[in-house]
């Protein structure tokens, strides 16, 4: 097996590296024409520059790219089309029926000189120590246009003006020029080398949607600027997505990582370890050292873009915090001693045994991470299956989307999301419930918002004034901000109303779904209960607003729905789930492109983690355990008896080992500790534990309660893949060594064999050929499969050998889509005059989670701390402000942070991210959980806020026992 | 009662409370089907003991589930 296989640099033409210059377009209809005596046909619309490269002919060009709309403004990529008077622009002349054009004359070779001779007078020559030697557009098209000299010069008395000297040629100072821009932490702008050609501005807005950057000023006076006069990058709307620095063709938006290392010599595809977008990235190395990563313009999550997390905030990779090597202790009360890999795999190993001859063989168990590879996954269940003996594995989607699973399993037939990204491109209506895509999402966000900015029409539901409600061009039509908890209520009204008022689409419904349940379902939703004026007081939502959204969905062509974990994480979290899939059937929305219910995941891998089979209650593939012949197939295979009956959950785990019966846990990659509610519930489980296997990059919070530390590595330094939010498997590639001497799956393997397995793995696309050997929606996946497509979306078997980016296109996965009944049960956790305001929680956009990676970079710049959205009017009365330390307390405990005032939540609610550890915001959260699938209830809390001084008690005390228990005996020498 | 029987008992409670809003005449069935699904052993023979134990606070779906899942095949 190769290890490095780049796309593109082998050969595949649909992976070149080629830009086109201007945007593909999708027109049916063909047009033909000639370039350079070379006959080609091309959709209508496609530019000239566009066709001429279809046919490996480049025209020179400075101010287009072929991911935004062509400019104009450089003219460098002039042509001459016969009948036609001049040299037009070829970047915006759309090709017509018969057009004769020349790309290369002389008159077009003496213009295109002198157009360069125009720009590179006003560019410093220090291209030999410039951060783009090599990687310059401006010095490419001087070579290409075959520019030799530059007649323009500075005269003696200082007259001529440009931008780029600091002194003219008397000494005085230049009033032109500016000095760099070093305020982002991760690139720099340095305004003497702009060419102003309007890339990064045109960047911004069509790419990002952001609208950071403007153009200032005038022809010779005009300037790219950030935010308002005297904003820095940093102060500036900017969100650091990286795609105007992506877009420069020269040195002036520059990665500080290559003005630090120089330019990359080779180019690996892998894939984002972050979020549930999944984007595709090129790793871009020299030797074994990541120079930068940029958004791989074939990936089909990301289509070329990114965010600051995956663009920039990798360096955790190698943050001195990472641990290295394989630490034990007899308790955690000792200091970790560092040991070798096999004196650590033994002794995990001997406990475990020693706690199973104890207590039995389902004393232990293993929690599976959602940011490790699918094939990593797929062996810690195998382990927890078939040597460990038991079902006792689940993983942190258990914490975020198993409502989703179990919600869409019982509606559809399948757990996962309808559609993929690209599908937003084709919808009318889009409904936003329970997600913050512009922080959790944010290149999903930015396609979304494109979309949007076409004029497609907005819903949200939310309880916080989140970003996309009113942002740069950009308004919902509906915002309903109800309180949390009521999602079922709101959701079981948007019904009402399109059932009352006539709006469903029969005809979908009596094709495609159970007529009955639909008849009972509508006899339901119909009462006068469920109606938006009879849920008003308990929702807080204006009923007209929720009607007139609820028509807008209905009428308002092709409908889809976003949603997040302010849907999932709740008590009722798969009856709101379920209630989407109602609503999406209701009106039609199911089965073609623009339309679909659409969960956004959370971590990386959170789809993979669990088609992999982390579940108690499922095998690979979403089998029940109690299936004889699914078991069979991986009996037969692994030559090991699984147990028929389900296993515990991660919170069932906790329970049974504060009871006694649950002794022994190995987590890889997930810190339970900081991410799970009701920390203190979570300690004490962990602390009754005799051995806890940490595996993980840093000594994170769940390792102060661990007996063993086995370093974890990054993704950058394994093979493997992942599966993003819309079933799509992306391969991740090795770019470097693990630092710490295995990769995961390694790790894995070195236990399980310690443990008896005999595993003789020595690839993970071995363990992948596992999976399509035993998984049948996943019968067609391999990695030759993955080189040759790049990504495939599951299900992938015989019936759909290409992948399913869209399910359920001829009738639901179950057969007949289900109708659920979904009755409003209020949450048991209630405000009342002990805690009288609602917590809700969410993430921002430079932070990840638990933080444990964004925090070791240079993110911090972005989001120093958590801190406590109030309303004014909460705040008031509580004599808080801005900044104001506050205690924040519900039954389960409390803590303290400081203060954010804002109407952006309601009066009422409170709101706070968890991305540090001193906050832990999980000490607040209480153990209540979905009813279906014990997904913890993090969106509804009741608490108090007031004034105080600083950390609290908790808080110091937990800050003593984590240092306590990181301590690491010095080597013995 | 015990904290962690508690718990169980609002677990199941919170299972038959969907159930018991679904349409026909197989409420106690799914619940019995969805504590066979999702609940290890040892939480369902806690949840049984409890039962035996007088089985206070549990609603009344839960207790005909329970009694279904015992049944002897
Ligand atoms: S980094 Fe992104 S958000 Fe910031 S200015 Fe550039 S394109 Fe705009
Ligand atoms: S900063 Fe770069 S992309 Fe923006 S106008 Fe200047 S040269 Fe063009
Ligand atoms: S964090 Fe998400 S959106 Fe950002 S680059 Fe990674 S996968 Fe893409
Ligand atoms: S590339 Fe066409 S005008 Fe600049």
């Amino acid at each position: 097996m190769k290890d490095f296989i780049i796309p593109g640099l082998d050969g595949a033409p649909a992976f070149s590296d080629r830009d086109y210059g201007t945007p593909e377009r999708h027109s049916q209809k063909m047009v033909t024409l000639t370039i350079d005596g070379f006959e080609v046909s091309v959709p209508e619309g496609t530019s000239v520059m566009r066709a001429s490269n279809t046919l490996g002919i480049t025209i020179p060009k400075l101010c287009a790219t072929d991911n935004m709309e062509a400019w104009g403004s450089c003219r460098l990529c002039a042509v001459e089309i016969e009948g036609r008077r001049g040299t037009p622009a070829s970047c915006t002349t759309p090709v017509t029926p018969g057009m004769v054009v020349h790309t290369q004359t002389a008159k077009l070779q003496k213009l295109r000189k002198g157009v360069m001779e125009l720009y590179i007078s006003d560019h410093p020559l220090d291209c030999l120590t410039c951060a783009a030697n090599g990687d310059c557009e401006l010095q490419d098209m001087a070579g290409a246009v075959g520019l030799r000299d530059v007649r323009y010069e500075a005269p003696a008395d200082g007259g001529f003006q440009n931008h780029f000297l600091r002194k003219d040629a008397s000494g005085a100072p230049n009033p032109e020029w500016l000095p760099k821009d070093d305020s982002n932490p991760y690139f720099t702008y340095d305004p003497a080398k702009c060419i102003v050609c309007s890339r990064c501005v045109r960047a911004c807005e069509e790419v990002q949607g952001t609208f950071a950057l403007t153009i200032e000023g005038r022809g010779f006076d005009s300037r790219v600027s950030a935010g308002m006069a005297g904003d820095t990058f940093l102060s500036s709307d900017c969100v650091s997505c990286g795609a105007c620095v992506q877009a420069c063709p020269t040195a002036t938006l520059q990665e500080k990582s290559v003005i630090e290392l120089g330019t990359p010599d080779r180019k690996v595809v892998t894939t984002c370890a972050y979020c549930g977008v999944g984007c595709s990235f090129e790793a871009e190395m020299k030797g074994d050292t990541v120079v930068r990563m940029t958004p791989w313009k074939h990936g089909k999550a990301n289509r070329g873009h990114s965010c600051v997390k995956g663009r920039f905030a990798w360096g955790y990779a190698t943050h001195k915090d990472r641990i290295l090597d394989p630490m034990i202790r007899e308790s955690i009360n000792d200091p970790w001693e560092v040991v070798t890999w096999d004196e650590a795999i033994t002794f995990a190993a001997t406990k475990l045994r020693g706690i199973q001859a104890k207590y039995g063989v389902r004393a232990i168990g293993g929690i599976t991470s959602s940011r490790c590879t699918n094939e990593e996954t797929f062996l810690v269940q195998k382990m927890i299956r078939s040597v460990f003996g038991n079902n006792n594995t689940d993983t942190c989607a258990r914490v975020c989307h198993s409502p989703t699973g179990y919600g869409l399993g019982r509606a559809f037939g399948t757990s996962a999301g309808t559609q993929d990204f690209d599908s937003v491109e084709h919808t009318d209506v889009v409904i936003v419930i329970g997600a913050n895509p512009t922080d959790g999402h944010p290149v999903f966000a930015s396609r979304l918002k494109k979309r949007l900015r076409q004029g497609a029409k907005l819903i949200v539901i939310d309880p916080r004034r989140i970003d996309l409600v009113r942002s740069a061009h950009i308004e919902a039509s509906h915002h309903l901000p109800l309180r949390p908890g009521t999602n079922v209520a709101v959701v079981t009204a948007l019904a009402h109303v399109i059932v009352t008022e006539g709006l469903y689409n029969e005809a979908f419904i009596r094709e495609r779904c159970d007529w009955d349940e639909f008849l009972h379902y509508a006899e339901f939703v119909s009462q006068g209960r469920h109606s938006p004026e009879a849920i008003a007081l308990l929702t807080g939502v204006d009923p007209q607003e929720l009607r007139a959204a609820a028509r807008l969905f209905a009428r308002g062509g092709n409908g889809a729905i976003y949603y997040g974990l302010g849907v999932t994480e709740h008590s009722q979290g798969s009856t709101t789930v379920m209630g989407i899939a109602n609503l999406a059937m209701l009106t039609g929305n199911i089965g073609r492109p623009g339309v679909g219910v659409n969960p956004l995941r959370g971590q990386n891998n959170v789809q993979g983690s669990c088609d992999m089979g982390s579940f108690p209650h499922e095998l690979p593939g979403y089998r029940h355990v109690s299936q004889d012949t699914t078991r069979e197939i991986f009996e037969k295979l692994w030559g090991a008896v699984l147990d028929k009956e389900p296993g515990l959950r991660i919170p069932n785990m906790l329970d049974a080992a504060v009871e006694g019966t649950f002794k022994g846990l190995y987590v890889q990659g997930e810190d339970i500790l900081q991410s799970d509610p009701d920390t203190k519930h979570v300690s004490a489980g962990l602390a009754a534990m005799e051995c806890v296997i940490v595996q993980d990059l840093f000594l994170n919070e769940t390792a102060n309660y661990a007996h063993v530390f086995l370093p974890g590595s990054t993704f950058l330094e394994k093979d493997g893949t992942f599966t993003n939010a819309e079933r799509r498997i992306n391969r991740v590639r090795r770019v470097m060594m693990p630092k710490n001497g295995y990769a995961d799956w390694e790790v894995t393997m070195l236990l399980a064999n310690a443990m008896g397995a005999g595993w003789t793995y020595t690839h993970p696309s071995q363990v992948m050929d596992e999976i399509a050997a035993t998984t049948p929606t996943f019968a067609g996946v391999s990695y030759e499969f993955l080189e040759e497509k790049g990504s495939v979306q599951w299900p992938c078997n015989e019936l759909h050998p290409e992948g399913t980016p869209i399910m359920h296109v001829d009738g639901f996965v179950r057969g007949k889509g289900r109708f659920i009944v979904t009755e409003y049960v209020a949450t048991e956790e209630r405000t009342g005059p002990r805690f009288p305001l609602l917590l809700t929680t969410g993430r921002i956009l430079s932070q990840y989670n638990v933080g444990a990676q964004t925090r070791r970079t240079d993110n911090v710049a972005w989001h120093a701390e958590d801190r406590l959205e109030i309303h004014p009017h909460d705040a008031e009365v509580r004599g808080i402000k801005e900044g104001d330390w506050v205690r924040l307390a519900s039954r389960a405990g409390e803590t303290s942070l400081r203060a954010l005032i804002t109407d952006r939540v309601s009066p009422g609610v409170v709101y706070t991210t968890f991305h540090h550890p001193d906050t832990q915001a999980n000490v607040i959260t209480t153990d209540f959980s979905d009813w279906a699938t014990n997904c913890p209830e993090y969106k509804v809390t009741a608490v108090q806020v007031a004034l105080t001084n600083g950390p609290s008690d908790w808080q110091v005390d937990y800050g003593r026992q984590a240092d306590l228990s990181r301590r690491i005996l010095p080597a013995a020498e | 009662m015990p904290a962690d029987v508690q718990k169980l008992v609002r677990m199941a409670n919170q299972i038959a409370t969907f159930f018991d809003t679904q349409p026909g005449d197989t409420q106690a069935a799914e619940v019995a089907a969805h504590l066979k699904s999702f609940w290890e052993p040892r939480m369902l023979q806690a949840l049984y003991a409890h039962v035996d134990a007088g089985g206070a606070g549990l609603s009344p779906l839960v207790l005909q589930a329970v009694g279904r899942l015992r049944e002897p095949v």
